[in-house]
């Protein structure tokens, strides 16, 4: 089966490049570079030594034992992407743009940020590189990661809050997306998730998709097999493609969860697949999306501010179109009750976003055969997250 | 020929912008028939939309305070209507994509055309599916209109040229909406590029809110859109007062309308 995007980026009838026709250019100037270096030597081998070097790959496959014990069912495998450099997988994918941004010439990166873990790594490339760097976020995911906030603006970056809409995800890319509309000349838009117009959901699956081909190599190290099945939390999407993409092609069952939130109405949770069949287009790409009757987009809420987006990556709207890819979603109190069980019986504090996977793997591990194998993409750490815990618990 | 283009081909064009449903649908129709009045060529309506990512903040807030009035596509198009009973300035709706996709683009044809409307301006629609969109609208004879930026290359010019009716709208800067005191040099190499692949009008829009640069656009495209600075006037004006704001506004924007009046 052919999981690739046709040359316009369109998996099925999902994504595409719905922009301003001044960022026509600038797209097509990302994509031409892209695709020069995407299977250049020298370019890759830069990726992966920093991947090695800087980021601490690869990212342990971790045997849950305790967990797995307590659940009485399937052996279950954490693909650690919390220790990574920055403490989540979305450094993966910034290493992958600044290394292009670099080599486009671009002096100055924005970027958008949810739960500021993109932000973070964004920051830190630019630290890296000493690249002018501004990131936009939400005021309202400010207000509820401000540990991020700070870690930006001690790498150096400038943070800019939005306050616009929900003052969350959304529309921290609609700023960075004006920002980059109109500074085209000398900025790189590093656009953090696997969304938006051609080329950047091909391009971030393809820099995430180390983490599937490492935990594809360790799985079968230390088990000789093939894992059951796949669990990722989905908000934009990237993580879960980066986990799924090596292994669209095997016999592996895969889930993406969402996050359910506090209801099931409008508004109150960030699982677009609930209603089935609502595509539109939003901030440049077709895909399911979260709207009202009218096409204007919805509010959405989760726990999570990295899960909290109204739309989903365009390539994970195929995959469930092809029923390749389940997608379930775990709302605010079950990923709290994961987020305090993975802490006690492993040592590992889960980020809120990852959480909802964790929380997925512990409603049906048990129901599995005790020979079945489980990866669950712990996509970041949580100590970013302790205060919305408190403030959820009290 | 397109009423659109008949209108435009004269030149010295004044395109006026407003968001429909700012401050309300009742007082957007009584500044649509003023702007008429006041010698517009051809009237660009906003259709509020919830993520407005080519805008700058005062169509933002524009935008916002419609969506609060509750407006829709639906209302913006009994507008129209109302609108067309009484002036025959062509109309031209500006949106992004997704209200239009979700109310379906062959009713939405359908029933602009049965309103009144001559054109529709998408902000975020390019190439193939531009193509596949403007088929559908010409069968109700709308006129899909084409943006074409500074940034856009003679090759995409030649494309976007070859498919385009009405008029070509030329985006003055990179950049989103928004008044600005001058022009950039770039809008004009722009419209000197663009006459180069069509004969259809040029429009100049983006940033354009004073007489003089009203002025100086005439000098080399056939019409001006202003957008921003109108919408800044509605904003600033009391309850009431709308209407007659903006005329003073367009009296002082239009020096040719301030004395004898223009296309009255």
């Amino acid at each position: 089966m052919n999981y690739e995007p046709n040359e316009k980026g369109y998996w099925g009838e999902y994504g595409g490049c719905f922009v301003p026709e001044t960022l026509v250019a600038p797209l097509d100037e990302l994509t031409t570079a892209y695709f020069t270096y995407r299977d250049n030597a020298e370019f890759r081998d830069e990726f992966n030594d920093l991947l090695t070097n800087y980021v601490g790959r690869p990212s342990p496959l971790y045997f849950a034992k305790r967990l797995t014990e307590q659940l009485g069912g399937a052996r279950i495998y954490l693909k650690r992407e919390d220790l990574n450099h920055t403490g989540a997988h979305k450094i993966n994918n910034c290493i992958g743009q600044i290394l292009l941004a670099r080599r486009m010439g671009k002096r100055r990166i924005i970027a958008e940020t949810g739960a500021g873990q993109h932000g973070v790594a964004t920051a830190t490339v630019c630290a890296l590189f000493g690249l002018e760097c501004v990131i936009y976020m939400g005021t309202e995911d400010m207000r509820r990661q401000e540990v991020n906030v700070f870690r930006m603006r001690l790498l150096g970056a400038e943070v800019r809050g939005v306050d616009s809409g929900s003052r969350t995800l959304k529309d921290a890319i609609n700023e960075a997306l004006r920002d980059w509309v109109t500074n085209v000349a000398d900025t790189y838009y590093l656009l953090g998730s696997a969304l938006g117009p051609h080329p950047y959901p091909l391009m971030v699956r393809d820099f995430q998709s180390i983490i599937g081909r490492e935990a594809h190599e360790q799985i079968l190290e230390k088990e000789g097999r093939l894992p059951d099945l796949l669990i990722a939390c989905v908000g934009g999407g990237s993580n879960a493609i980066g986990l799924f993409h090596e292994f669209l092609n095997d016999n592996v069952r895969m889930i993406g969860v969402e996050a359910g939130g506090r209801g099931n109405s409008l508004g109150e949770h960030a699982a677009r697949f609930i209603s089935d069949g609502d595509v539109g287009v939003l901030q440049g790409t077709k895909s399911y999306l979260l709207q009202d009757e009218n096409g204007q987009i919805a509010a959405t809420h989760s726990v999570s501010a990295g899960l909290d987006y109204a739309s989903i990556g365009p390539e994970h709207a195929n995959l469930h179109d092809m029923k390749r890819v389940e997608y379930v979603s775990a709302n605010d109190d079950e990923a709290l009750a994961a987020f305090k069980t993975l802490s006690e019986t492993e040592g590992i504090i889960p980020a809120l976003e990852s959480s909802h996977a964790v929380a997925h793997a512990i409603k049906i591990a048990p129901e599995l055969s005790c020979d079945s194998l489980m990866i669950v993409n712990l996509s970041g750490r949580g100590d970013k997250d302790i205060n919305t815990v408190i403030e959820a618990s009290v | 020929m397109s009423r659109i283009r008949e209108s435009l081909s004269k030149g010295n064009g004044f395109i006026p912008f407003v968001t429909a449903g700012d401050p309300d649908l009742e007082t957007s129709l009584s500044i649509c028939l003023k702007l008429a009045e006041l010698g517009a060529d051809v009237i660009e309506l906003g259709i509020p939309f919830s993520d407005p990512m080519a805008d700058g903040p005062t169509i933002q807030r524009s935008s916002q305070r419609a969506l609060e009035n509750g407006v829709t596509l639906s209302d913006v198009l009994k507008l129209a209507a109302e609108f067309r009973k009484r002036s025959d300035v062509p109309l031209v709706l500006f949106s992004y994509f997704n209200p239009i996709l979700r109310y379906g683009i062959d009713e939405f044809a359908r029933n602009a055309s049965d309103s009144g409307i001559d054109g529709l301006l998408l902000t975020d629609v390019i190439e193939d599916e531009a193509a596949r969109i403007s088929a559908e609208l010409s069968k109700h004879e709308i006129d899909l209109i084409s943006l074409v930026a500074p940034t856009t290359t003679d090759e995409r010019l030649s494309t976007i040229c070859g498919n385009a009716r009405g008029f070509i709208y030329a985006v003055s800067r990179a950049g989103v909406t928004g008044a600005q005191n001058e022009t950039s040099s770039s809008a004009k190499e722009l419209v000197e590029r663009v006459r180069k692949f069509t004969d259809l009008p040029v429009a100049v829009g983006f940033g354009i809110s004073t007489a003089d640069q009203v002025a100086e656009t005439w000098k080399y495209a056939d019409a001006a859109v202003v957008g921003s600075a109108i919408v800044n006037v509605i904003e600033r004006s009391t309850k009431g007062q709308e209407v007659a704001d903006v005329e003073s506004f367009v009296r002082h924007l239009l020096p040719s309308v301030a004395n004898d009046g223009l296309g009255i």
